[in-house]
């Protein structure tokens, strides 16, 4: 596969990761002192584990896994408004395969489709679109669910609905935005945090320009990042060079994808149809200001919010944590998931108690499927 | 009564309604017309009335599996319903060290099916059961309202017979025995995905859907000392190769570089973020063989159309028991875990 | 929220929409291409590679930056094994005297 596979040459990986421990042993990292590097996006994070590139790189790295994974970090009070809509005989609700199995307080997506609710997954809000298009005698609500990868593809779909005129056409707009809980963490005194594996496809939508205030703010060096596995060591390597340098900018390796003034069609459109929500809640770290993204008043036609009076802020209370839960410690990297009581025991992929644990780029499930080769054992 | 008496019946309507599950005329003539003529089955009675010379064989045991299979589509590039009843019910018995001999069809169909669907169905299976040598001897038909089924579910039970001496155990695998399959692996699932539509994605690719006693009869007389042989349908290579490590108490290390993959399952894989490991097949197996006897089993596969692309995947190891560890193509390892649930396009 | 493919632009199935057809390792799927379609016509985009997720081609792929990274990584690895061989053979011939 052209642009992938020249990416996930091992033989070209004995150079990045011989150099990685190279600028470790020079930073005078060691297992008891570490580098921490946060991986902010969640598909990072699946990438790190499925290409075993922890097991890799030196001890004396150690990869703090980030909040950016939207599954991960969608309260539960979201997903019981998800199965509230679904389960309107007159609905048809589509959604990303990823949002299926994230436990409610009473049930998941995925339960509500087997109780009789018409849930479907699509790969496209396009493809909720075509429904729309082919079902006009029913409601087809689409559950805009991401970061700013996905924002503008929603935001399009919108504008297409918009030109169509359809009238049956929402989106459960619940879309979130990454700068503001990595400020969230920064500020957190208890985190200690030495640079950042900056998340490429968000990048590819909103340039390098919005991660400066990491760099010039906290000091901290911060690296946009391909996926493939070649990228993220590459990435890597550039964090620890510019620790090892005392330098904190804003670095671009992902440069074939990533324009560093990002795609201005899509900000443009994600202009056009949303505004920001003064504050949002995310699962594990509480309200964060100007997080997240509603649907503007102009096409409030296509906001499921308005037309099923639904949603955050509306009606809606603060959903308490499941008893036992360390989601929020988790992903905010305090602790990792083994250390989680619940790891393994009460929570499984099987009976998942929280998100982490559900996502396929959580660090959980991915610390359940494909590590725990050579874990310590925590106590 | 003669021959001349007995005319050979057919059925006259277009589609399936409840009349041809009543028991009476309609449902005789709906029998006849699409299954017996078709499958051919020993004798008029009820039920097949039977005898093979390899069950008389001291030593000899009858191995007797079943099936349900439900699918939709029902009709997909590579095979349908039938033919993976079929070839599936074979496959059982013949991953078991066993020669299947004969098999029951008992179909539930769904009111409004069409006649044609169903004839097409029969015939695959016909053709089916011709490649594999075996013989659909008895059956059974029963209609349910509509939306009371997905189409036609069928349930295949299937009988064979074990040489004495062949016992395939999973238990029995050990530390250095070789980890073999016969071909690229993924394709029934991808396949299914691609035809229902859901994701909108245009591909050729066809399922895998096989007999695999031949090739099973090569392996066992090349390398008798083979120990257990899988095949890899629901939950894919993956959960086969985690069973037998879990039975075996051993660890299974395989190489992500030589997992034998058609292009456009990757495709598939990369766009829906699907891991190939956990893709049903419907043709695939997987061995464990000592390993001087690797390269004997290797070159009986390569001689059967059903092993041209066999190929060794990895080994049975003394380390991390009962667990499958993957090296990856980068060099990294990870574990390959038994599937939970079902696995899920996502977008993250 | 980060699962993108590159694919390539095969042809135009829609211009007032924005539609195109991509191959993606000879799998094919209807994309928008807004996000990569400026002013000139759609047509031009054929045999573009570009990065699609969730149906919408949202990059077109720098084959020039694309070449620089490899190039990058590429003499690491030489590096490397230049190293890896420099050993081999000091080692070679500690074991020789």
């Amino acid at each position: 596969m052209k642009y992938a596979d020249e990416f996930r040459d091992p033989v070209a990986a004995k150079g990045v990761l011989a150099a990685i421990e190279r600028v470790t042993n020079e930073i005078g990292a060691t297992k008891e002192k570490p580098v921490h590097i946060m991986e902010i996006c969640g598909g990072h994070t699946h990438a790190i584990f499925r290409y075993g590139l922890d097991k890799l790189t030196p001890p004396g790295l150690e990869f703090i896994h980030g909040p950016g994974c939207p599954v991960c970090v969608l309260p539960m009070s979201r997903v019981d408004e998800c199965v509230q809509i679904a389960e309107d005989p007159n609905v048809i609700f589509t959604t990303f395969g990823d949002a299926m199995r994230v436990p409610g307080t009473k049930k998941s997506l995925m339960q509500a489709k087997a109780d009789g609710a018409d849930i479907r997954m699509v790969y496209s809000p396009l493809d909720a679109l075509e429904l729309a298009r082919r079902n006009p005698d029913r409601e087809v609500v689409f559950f805009g669910l991401g970061f700013e990868t996905t924002t503008p593809s929603t935001a399009l779909s919108i504008l297409q609905a918009d030109t169509d005129g359809l009238t049956n056409f929402t989106i459960f707009c619940n879309h979130i935005t990454v700068p503001p809980p990595i400020k969230a963490l920064l500020d957190d005194p208890y985190m200690v945090l030495d640079g950042f594996v900056g998340p490429g496809h968000v990048s590819m939508v909103i340039g390098t320009e919005p991660y400066q205030f990491i760099a010039r703010d906290y000091g901290k060096p911060i690296v946009v990042a391909g996926f493939e596995p070649l990228d993220l060591l590459q990435s890597v390597l550039m964090v620890l060079e510019q620790i090892r340098d005392g330098r904190a900018e804003v670095e671009n390796q992902y440069a074939r994808i990533v324009p560093n003034e990002g795609n201005p069609v899509s900000i443009a459109a994600c202009e056009q149809v949303y505004e920001p929500r003064p504050t949002f809640e995310w699962r594990g770290l509480g309200e964060i200001d100007e997080s997240g993204l509603r649907i503007r008043d102009r096409y409030k036609a296509y906001d499921a919010e308005v037309k099923f009076n639904i949603g955050y802020g509306r009606n809606t209370s603060f959903t308490e944590e499941q008893e036992g839960c360390a989601c929020g410690d988790v992903m905010t990297g305090r602790i990792k998931p083994h250390a989680c009581p619940q790891f393994g025991k009460g929570c499984t992929p099987e009976m998942p108690l929280g998100a982490l644990m559900v996502s396929s780029e959580g660090a959980c499930a991915a610390y359940y499927q494909y590590g725990g080769l050579d874990l310590e054992p925590v106590e | 009564m003669n021959a001349m008496d007995r005319q050979p019946r057919r059925v006259v309507a277009d589609k399936v309604t409840m009349a041809h599950g009543g028991g009476g005329k309609a449902m005789r003539d709906l029998i006849e017309d699409v299954f017996t003529s078709v499958f051919c089955p020993p004798g008029m009675e009820d039920q097949a009335r039977l005898m093979d010379d390899a069950l008389t064989v001291p030593g000899a045991r009858l191995a007797f599996t079943t099936d349900g299979f439900v699918v939709s589509p029902m009709e997909f590039p590579g095979g349908d319903i039938g033919k993976i009843a079929v070839c599936g019910t074979v496959n059982d018995l013949a991953v078991g060290g066993a020669k299947p001999l004969w098999l029951s069809a008992a179909f539930v169909i769904e009111e409004g099916v069409e006649i044609s669907t169903l004839r097409r169905i029969a015939a695959s299976m016909q053709n089916a059961a011709d490649d594999a040598g075996v013989a659909i001897v008895t059956g059974d038909t029963k209609v349910v309202g509509k939306g009371s089924g997905d189409g036609v579910f069928i349930t295949t039970s299937g009988i064979g017979v074990i040489a004495p001496g062949r016992d395939l155990l999973a238990e029995t695998v050990q530390p250095g025995d070789v980890a073999i399959v016969n071909g690229v692996l993924g394709d029934h699932g991808a396949a299914i995905l691609a035809a229902r539509g859901d994701m909108a994605l245009s591909t050729e690719i066809p399922s895998d859907c096989q007999p695999l006693n031949h090739l099973m009869e090569a392996i066992l007389s090349a390398a008798p000392g083979t120990r257990v042989a899988r095949d890899a349908t629901r939950g894919g290579l993956a959960s086969a190769l985690n069973e037998i490590a879990d039975a075996a108490g051993v660890g299974v290390e395989i190489g992500e570089d030589v997992l034998p993959l058609r292009t456009e399952v990757k495709g598939v894989c990369e766009i829906l973020g699907l891991d190939p490991l956990y893709l049903a097949n419907e043709g695939t197996l997987v061995i464990f063989v000592p390993e001087d006897q690797a390269d004997a089993a290797l070159s009986a596969m390569h001689a059967t159309d059903a092993g041209r692309e066999a190929v060794i995947i990895g080994k049975a190891t003394t380390q991390h028991p009962r667990t499958v560890v993957m090296k990856t193509v980068f060099g990294g390892l990870r574990i390959v875990d038994m599937l939970v649930g079902e696995q899920l396009p996502r977008i993250c | 929220m980060c699962l993108g493919i590159p694919g390539q632009i095969t042809e135009i199935s829609d211009a007032t929409r924005k539609l195109a057809m991509v191959d993606i390792s000879g799998v094919k799927r209807e994309v928008n291409v807004a996000c990569i379609a400026g002013d000139d016509p759609l047509e031009d985009l054929i045999g573009t590679w570009t990065l699609i997720h969730v149906g919408f081609a949202m990059s077109k792929i720098n084959e020039k930056e694309a070449a620089l990274t490899l190039e990058v990584l590429r003499e690491l690895g030489e590096a490397q094994e230049e190293i890896e061989a420099m050993r081999a053979s000091a080692a070679m011939l500690s074991e020789a005297s």
